[in-house]
């Protein structure tokens, strides 16, 4: 018996949001009479981050801290229409949406506040700590709460806005799919490092090195979040999963987590994740999106490694040791690859 | 580990945001880690009924009779649900956007096309209740031969799964069993190549496997209305597929959702929605229709699997010349989105590279399986892990290192796609050349200089080329799979007329001027509108001391791109996929 | 079928209620008393999202009876924090992320507060075994274990 060790490597792009557009997402977005902004989303947050990427968009888009922004999602009564959580398409649709929104409500805002100054709300910024001055003269302030307050009970002005993002829905063309899909793409390039035990057929993944461009990143946490989630979801596409493992016979199919077989927590390969920022042009502040695509790569740079440890392809998913072992005995034994490059250059 | 690469793209970014760009904690957390997070699951009702459905044993069997009776008599039983009691017992999820034909009971009526596919639903005040009164319902079948491999499934006389699609595959156009990509001359390309090589992938079905199975609750809300704490993934999604089969209107309807234990997909497909309310609408009663996790793993809609050819034309240099695709999603029994993901896949084809020849012919197969759905990275994780298998191969046929072949491929800003759109913002050289180098795998000199901004669109690579297009493939006519080409479309043509490219605040694409900037500004009535609404948006500015790079205040605008050529026929004017695909839901 | 009695602590208030000789712990705390903390998952025993503590042990609750909790100390996820003051578990979860959607997060906490309150200076492969019995598909777990080894150092710091 003997491991051996390889690597393997993959590049992808990944289109962010529905193919062919006509997807759209609304936002509606108020502030109390305190000047703490509601805003309210039939988006859903699975866990991937919905409710806070919406926040910080919505507070940085208003010019208010972070804190004085709360996201109500979902209510079909309360929050107007979305497409929903898939497609990659959370953080640029509905991300773009709330910008829109919350340029109308900053709006109003601003005005309140030039009419409390007695100035052009064109001079007007704010400070992303509760306040608007004059340009240039910080002194020359009201606070948002006091703006508020002002809008509410002195000018009977809302602060609030609508917004709506909708790329339009393409056609495609039947003879030669000609079509305008999505306009913004994220990338990644993901090595990974094996081992393969020729007696077993099992594959130990060392550890992973990768590149993601995700257009602007809006929580460099919660990137972290989907990227490692998903790395680890990719390991286990590759070499663990299926309902169906002869298939495309249906039998012998697992019933539950005892027979559906996942990494465990003592399964998990150490990763190093380099995160590159090219905003998207018809990003919400050029961001992109994550949530589908650290999966993608890691499948077949797996495949690869194996290749390169012990010469067999297995082009075929899940890649069980039973595949590796069968395709061993068809290749007449190991056969390892080149060794590609030396140690990783982190940790 | 994560670690942020400023220094790359810098001069397209403006990193001075107050909040964009900070790790800032999530709003969920606080709940989650003090199991405050209300699920949909995790709302308390009085006199709350529980639905259980009754699912056939069979892949494929026809439905003689159905006797509930003994069910109907069962302690605790309520209510039996059976095909009849389904207003709308027929549906497609993307009806809503008018995408293809309803094709999907509720539950079963004259036919079951795959095992587990629900036929009588059963109410009762326990989920023992329910369970017990499930086995006392009697159905007899007549079972019939099934199909399960993807390619079988279309050949003549193969049993068909979905009389909806008599030929066991998805229509595309009202014209083809498949959705195509034509770009170049693949024959041709082929043909000049020093090496050809063709090989065969397959994904199976995966399962999602959330923690939180699938499930809903619905409740009589006060005037009549009806109030569902939903899974879904698509909050109005769920809502208008539940109005459509439920016969209601959309305000009758109170969904409440958002907080979702996981879905990678598996929550699109509102399987318990439309029976929980029809339960409370036939009862009176709060309904708790949730999938244990048996029927998560088995019935739950998977991933579907997908059988893929991969066929290359290469030269000994390492340019690949020619590429051609040939691939089957696996729809099971009805299609769900397996016809939507066959667009994106050829949107996706041939992945991140740019080949002067490419064709694909993408499939939607119908088998006696569970319908699959959506799953993270929906039409595009199957073909990335052939492609990129594929690579492998192509840089070792080539002699060259698979880093530094991927860089030679790689598409650039400027390259045309095969769907016939340039490519901009594009990164994948940076993306190799960072992973390589965090990796320590050596790069060479020209590698490492090489850049998504350059060389892109030069000579042929921004060019549409002469393509060769075909009739292959017809509705009804499997003898038509082969034939020959039927018109060569002149280079540069264009059918599809572009769409209006928005571009947002605080971002742009690096290599040209400012681009011009929709504003996205609210509509507003023709009458002058208020000065005060249009304040500079929002450039933060944090202090005094600071300006803003110019990316943010484009002081000039360059002048507006040239007109797109006109496309050779008129777009129809409604934006709906029935004008996409000329399948008009019935 | 009749009803019985029970009565057991939960987290540290007196409760009574009714059940099924057959109804588990975890059906008796979410339809029963209302606690939502414990999740269902499975009802097999192979998830870990109903995990709960009965006498300081960890259980899981959906092949619990609950009448064989008479009398017992159940501690779940809902009173781990006292008061407004979250357990140092708490806030190590969420100066690591790590939770993303969630459900599993209740269940994976009381673990690793059993493993905490046994060994409060756990390696990191005594952490992997102690929630190795519970499932997360959104983490890919490593937070997870670094945030249960920041609590048990004391060295949670927020980054955020």
């Amino acid at each position: 018996m003997a491991r051996h060790e390889g690597r393997g490597m993959a590049s992808v792009n990944y289109p962010i949001g529905m193919n062919l557009g006509g997807d759209p997402s609304q936002a509606l977005i108020h502030s109390n009479p305190d000047g703490k902004f509601t805003v309210a989303l039939s988006a859903i947050d699975l866990g991937q981050g919905m409710k806070q990427v919406s926040r910080q968009i919505a507070a940085e888009t208003l010019g208010v801290p972070v804190e004085d922004v709360y996201v109500d999602t979902a209510d079909s009564d309360t929050g107007p229409h979305d497409m929903g959580s898939f497609a990659s398409r959370g953080t640029h649709r509905m991300g773009n949406a709330i910008i829109v929104a919350a340029r109308e409500a900053r709006g109003v805002l601003l005005e309140a506040a030039a009419e409390e100054l007695e100035v052009n709300a064109a001079d007007l910024v704010t400070d992303g700590r509760g306040n608007i001055h004059v340009r240039g003269a910080p002194s020359r302030s009201i606070t948002v709460k006091a703006t508020a307050q002002a809008a509410q009970f002195k000018q009977g002005k809302t602060i609030a806005g609508r917004g709506i993002f909708l790329i339009p829905l393409s056609a495609v063309d039947a003879e030669t799919g000609e079509m305008n899909p999505n306009t913004a793409f994220a990338h990644a390039c993901l090595v990974a490092d094996v081992a393969v035990d020729d007696e077993t057929g099992e594959v130990e993944v060392l550890r992973m090195t990768s590149a993601y461009e995700l257009g602007r990143v809006i929580n460099p946490r919660m990137v972290e979040q989907q990227l490692v989630g998903g790395a680890w979801m990719g390991i286990s596409h590759a070499l663990y999963e299926t309902p169906e493992p002869y298939y495309p016979n249906p039998e012998h199919g697992p019933r539950d987590f005892n027979e559906y077989l996942m990494p465990g927590p003592g399964d998990i390969a150490p990763y190093h994740v380099t995160v590159l920022e090219r905003p998207a042009p018809d990003g919400p502040f050029g961001g992109k999106g994550p949530g589908e695509m650290c999966a993608n790569p890691v499948l077949p740079a797996i495949a690869n490694a194996v290749y390169n440890a012990v010469g067999v392809r297995v082009d075929e998913l899940p890649i069980t040791p039973e595949k590796i072992l069968r395709a061993i005995r068809a290749n007449g034994g190991v056969k390892p690859g080149p060794r590609r490059g030396g140690p990783v250059n982190w940790r | 580990m994560l670690e942020l690469r400023k220094d790359l793209f810098a001069d397209e970014r403006d990193d001075n945001l107050n909040v964009v760009g900070k790790g800032v904690q999530r709003q969920d957390m606080p709940g989650h880690v003090t199991a405050r997070t209300r699920f949909f699951d995790d709302h308390a009702f009085d006199g709350m009924l529980h639905l259980k459905v009754v699912r056939s044993p069979h892949h494929h069997a026809r439905i003689r009779a159905i006797d509930t009776s003994a069910a109907e008599r069962a302690p605790g039983v309520k209510r039996v649900l059976r095909g009849a009691d389904v207003p709308v017992n027929k549906n497609t999820l993307l009806s809503l956007i008018n995408f293809g034909k309803d094709d999907e009971p509720s539950l079963a009526v004259s036919k079951v096309s795959y095992k587990g596919e629900p036929v009588v639903a059963i109410l009762a005040d326990s989920e023992a209740q329910a369970l017990a009164a499930r086995k006392l319902v009697r159905i007899d079948y007549d079972p019939l031969p099934a199909v399960f491999d993807v390619e079988e499934t279309l050949k003549p006389g193969a049993p068909v799964v979905n009389e909806t699609y008599p030929g066991n595959y998805f229509e595309y156009h009202e014209r083809f069993d498949h959705q195509k990509l034509r770009f170049g001359d693949v024959e041709r390309g082929f043909a000049g190549a020093d090496i050809v090589m063709e090989h065969r992938y397959q994904m199976s079905p995966i399962e999602h496997a959330p923690t939180e199975t699938n499930g809903s609750i619905a409740a009589p809300e006060q005037n009549g209305r009806y109030v569902v704490h939903s899974c879904a993934q698509g909050l109005f999604f769920a809502l208008g597929t539940t109005a459509k089969i439920v016969d209601v209107e959309s305000n009758m309807l109170h969904f409440i959702g958002g907080t979702v234990g996981g879905g990678f997909g598996g929550k699109v497909d509102s399987l318990t929605e439309p029976l929980a309310v029809l339960g409370a609408m036939l009862t009176g009663r709060p309904v708790r229709f949730v999938l244990d996790r048996e029927e998560e793993m088995l019935y739950g809609s998977p991933r579907g699997a997908e059988r893929i050819y991969v066929k290359d034309g290469l030269m000994r240099d390492g340019r690949i010349v020619a590429r051609h695709i040939r691939s089957y999603f696996d729809a099971g029994a009805y299609t769900r989105l397996s016809s939507y993901a066959a667009i994106k896949c050829t949107a996706h084809v041939p992945g991140p590279y740019w080949i002067p020849n490419v064709a694909s012919d993408i499939y939607v197969s119908y088998t006696n399986r569970c319908p699959s759905t959506a799953m993270r990275g929906f039409g595009v994780t199957a073909v990335d892990f052939a492609l990129e298998v594929q690579m492998d191969r192509l840089a070792e046929a080539a002699s060259m290192d698979p880093m530094e072949f991927r860089i030679l491929n790689a598409y650039r800003d400027g390259d045309m796609k095969p769907h016939r759109r340039a490519a901009k913002n594009t990164a994948l050289v940076e993306c190799v050349q960072v992973a390589a180098e965090k990796a320590n795998w050596p790069l060479s000199e020209q590698a490492k200089r090489a850049s998504s901004l350059l060389g892109g669109g030069a000579g042929d690579r921004a060019q549409i080329p002469a393509t060769q297009l075909d009739a292959r493939g017809q509705i009804g006519r499997p003898d038509t799979r082969s034939g020959p080409v039927t018109q060569v479309l002149p280079a540069g043509t264009s059918r599809i007329a572009p769409s209006k490219q928005p571009v947002m605040e605080g971002a742009r694409d690096g290599r040209a001027a400012p681009t011009q900037v929709p504003r996205y500004e609210p509509q507003r009535p023709a009458a002058p509108p208020p000065p005060a609404y249009q304040p500079a948006p929002p450039p933060y500015q944090p202090g005094g001391s600071y300006s803003p790079p110019p990316a943010y205040q484009p002081a000039s605008p360059p002048p507006a791109p040239p007109p797109p050529a006109a496309p050779a026929q008129p777009q129809h004017g409604a934006v709906r996929f029935s004008s996409v695909f000329g399948t008009r839901r019935r | 079928m009749a009803k019985l009695p029970i009565q057991f602590r939960l987290n540290g208030s007196d409760r009574a209620t009714f059940v099924d000789p057959a109804s588990n712990l975890l059906d008796t705390l979410r339809r029963g008393l209302g606690d939502f903390g414990p999740k269902y998952g499975c009802g097999q025993g192979t998830c870990g999202v109903c995990t709960v503590l009965v006498d300081g042990e960890p259980q899981l609750a959906c092949l619990t009876l609950a009448v064989s909790c008479e009398g017992r100390q159940i501690e779940t996820a809902s009173g781990m924090a006292d008061g407004p003051h979250l357990h140092p578990l708490q806030d190590a979860f969420m100066d690591h992320f790590a939770a993303q959607c969630g459900f599993c997060t209740p269940g994976m906490l009381t673990a690793a507060r059993a493993l905490l309150a046994k060994n409060p200076q756990p390696s990191r492969e005594e952490v992997v075994e102690a929630i190795s019995g519970n499932i997360c598909r959104c983490t890919g777990y490593e937070p997870i274990i670094a945030a249960i080894l920041a609590a048990a150092s004391g060295t949670s710091v927020r980054r955020a």
